[in-house]
């Protein structure tokens, strides 16, 4: 018998399938060629390129004279790799910061009174409706020496002197915290919602303290929600470039701002698309064994 | 041991002066904002008793095994345990161990870190510890389980579970909130057997709330039959069936039929009544009544006898017409419908096969029952 052809599941698939190929794959691809090309003072600023009509024989010269020289550049010279471990630095701390603020409110939004948890979300996604690009803006205007913060605290009587915040590294981690708070309570609170009250009374009634139970209990059951919330803090804090181009400063090493940097200052498409390629299989690490993590979460739940 | 009329010896603790009660329950009332959920309770329950919290629903029956337990403190009144008040105890520190309805077991920890869990708390040495778990997996057949994380259980085998792990601190008071509800009903029957023996053989004392009336009449030694935050009854199972003391625990236990009397004279514990539709009817009471004043007998339909034939030697008869018959296997219940269209139930059992049933839909028949049949009741 011949299996009928199901057209319903061919669209279904075939549709985001194409979308995938077209508008990530391909993009991909022209940016790891462009990876294996060589500086050029033309239009496009790369070569070799492409030169139209001249078949397959034009595709085969091009891939001739693709090298490796581009990430051999980027072993030789110390910025890049600094830059990647300053980003690995900035992120990883930002995640935990991100953790330590996150876990309560997504703990005490679990917590709330029914009737309440709704529109105490949707103060958590509120940041949302206005532009990331205006928030982070909003924090020079608190973080600038004569700004809200500085303004405050000499007030108070605290501090006598503005404090040099804006341009630093703390007020990178402050702008990376706050952008990314909500992408870390939300799956925490999805993950302490869905627990059942009866197993710390459970906890509790076998003898132990509140404490205990938290640590033997609640915090690891909402495992899955720490993790896909330190994942979706740190994947984009690792790439990040508007918050520490407007909030840091000339010491703030990042990749995302030094790959600006060669984009558009040096106009070295090629090494730009280099430290691209270096940053996306740097993060595909941390992605897969997300996935994983997700696969066997959901195997447990089933 | 007390020794009862018939010189059998007897686990009645309650109706022994000397001995104390292990829970002590002292006027206790439990408010949430303007609901009451237990109003002005005391309640007594004695060590190795089965006492059944037995109740519709939002009775207060949880709430009251949660007060046990230290989730919930009384608004009044005290709860002591051995004599000492429970008030000021937390739950990881009362002597009180409960089994969940959700079984509450920990979804990441495997069979045996969940039995253990309570005794790891306690700061046991990992041998004790393992030696304790290999000791109450035994206990519920569950040893070759040890490994297994609770999602890769059956429904039996994580109530098994949740019950070795309520019991391996040892308590002296277990708490079991609805702990057959989520088995089908052959698995329930037959565990409420094994639930009566390892208490029988553990001697720990237990505490079962149940909103099913037929487990609590199996597997307790006393029910508390609980209405709206009240113990309307506190009673062995047989009494409360037998002798129930108001309409509301005969209608909520088992089935029974209602005929309202006016009591016309009474010798000793003889009772003569006559019913709204004329009949007189014959029964022995020692209910304290006026004559004249309203009675209601309560009779279970296994109790009334039907027949084609009027019966001769019966204190009390009454015909009526069949006008239904519920067949269920082995017993049929008929629906007589009586002078005045009250419908009275009766059960027989089914000791001839279906084809042969004498007595069918529209048959003109008499009802009977002794003088000792119905229960009076006058509210």
């Amino acid at each position: 018998m011949k299996a009928e052809f199901n057209w319903g599941r061919f669209f279904l698939i075939g549709i985001p399938l194409l979308w995938l190929l077209l508008f990530f794959l391909t993009p991909f691809l022209i940016v790891l060629k462009i990876s294996l090309s060589d500086m050029a003072t033309a239009m496009p600023p790369y070569a070799p390129a492409y030169e139209a009509g001249s078949g397959l024989l034009g595709i085969w010269a091009m891939i001739q004279a693709m090298d490796f020289e581009n990430f051999i550049w980027l072993l030789d010279d110390n910025i890049y790799w600094l830059s990647y471990l300053s980003s690995l630095k900035i992120a990883f701390f930002s995640t935990i910061f991100t953790l330590l603020l996150g876990y309560p409110i997504a703990y005490g939004l679990a917590r709330s009174p029914e009737k309440w948890r709704g529109f105490l979300v949707l103060l958590v996604i509120l940041p949302f409706w206005t532009s990331f690009l205006i928030r982070v803006y909003a924090w020079i205007g608190i973080l600038k020496s004569e700004g809200f913060l500085n303004h405050f605290l000499l007030w108070l009587g605290v501090i006598d002197d503005p404090l040099a915040l804006i341009n630093t590294n703390f007020a990178v981690y402050i702008g990376i915290v706050y952008s990314y708070l909500p992408f870390m309570v939300l799956p925490l609170y999805a993950a302490l919602e869905k627990m059942d009250d009866s197993l710390v009374e459970a906890a509790l009634d076998l003898g132990t303290t509140r404490i205990g139970a938290f640590w033997q209990v609640t915090f690891p059951l909402s495992m899955a929600g720490v993790i896909a919330g330190c994942f979706l803090v740190f994947i984009p804090a690792m790439g990040e470039f508007v918050i520490p181009d407007l909030l840091g400063g000339s010491e703030t090493l990042m990749i995302g701002k030094t790959l600006w940097g060669e984009f558009f200052s040096n106009r070295d498409w090629p090494v730009a698309s280099a430290v691209a390629i270096v940053l996306l299989l740097l993060l595909v690490v941390p992605i897969l064994l997300f996935q994983r993590q997700q696969e066997k979460a959901q195997e447990a739940a089933s | 041991m007390a020794v009862n009329t018939n010189g059998n010896k007897v686990f009645e603790p309650w109706n022994d002066p000397q001995k104390t009660p292990l829970i002590r329950f002292e006027g206790v009332t439990k408010r949430y904002g303007d609901f009451t959920a237990i109003d002005n309770l005391t309640l007594d329950i004695y060590e190795k008793e089965f006492y059944a919290l037995l109740g519709p629903s939002g009775c207060g029956k949880t709430t009251l095994l949660r007060l046990l337990a230290g989730f919930e403190t009384p608004t009044e009144g005290r709860i002591l345990l051995g004599g000492k008040d429970l008030s000021k105890v937390p739950p990881n520190q009362r002597p009180v161990n409960m089994m969940f309805q959700s079984y509450a077991l920990f979804p990441h920890m495997s069979v045996e870190k969940n039995i253990g869990f309570g005794l790891k708390q306690e700061g046991r040495s990992k041998a004790e510890i393992a030696d304790r778990v290999a000791e109450m997996l035994k206990l519920v057949q569950l040893t070759e389980f040890a490994k297994r994380k609770p999602h890769q259980l059956s429904g039996g085998q994580r109530q098994r579970v949740a019950l070795a792990r309520s019991l391996a601190k040892n308590p002296k008071l277990l708490l079991l909130d609805e702990p057959l509800g989520a088995l089908d009903k052959k698995l329930r029957e037959r565990t409420q057997f094994e639930l009566m023996n390892l208490q029988e053989s553990l001697g720990v004392t237990f505490m079962i709330v149940t909103h099913d009336q037929e487990e609590a009449m199996t597997v307790a030694s006393r029910i508390a039959i609980m209405d709206k935050g009240i113990a309307v009854q506190v009673d062995t199972p047989a009494a409360i069936y037998e002798a129930p003391n108001s309409r509301y625990i005969a209608d909520f236990i088992g089935d029974v039929n209602f005929i309202e009397t006016t009591l016309g004279s009474r010798e000793g514990d003889q009772l003569q009544v006559t019913s709204t539709f004329n009949t007189p009817f014959k029964l022995q009471s020692d209910i304290p009544a006026d004559i004249g004043s309203t009675l209601w007998l309560a009779i279970r339909p296994e109790k009334i006898a039907i027949s084609k034939q009027q019966p001769t030697d019966k204190d009390n008869i009454v015909q009526g017409e069949v006008i239904d018959i519920a067949y269920s296997g082995d017993t049929s219940t008929y629906h007589v419908q009586i002078a005045d269209g009250t419908i009275v139930k009766t059960l027989q059992a089914n000791q001839r096969r279906l084809s042969n049933r004498e007595i069918t839909w529209e048959d003109k028949v008499w009802l009977s029952w002794t003088n000792t049949a119905a229960i009076a009741l006058a509210k």
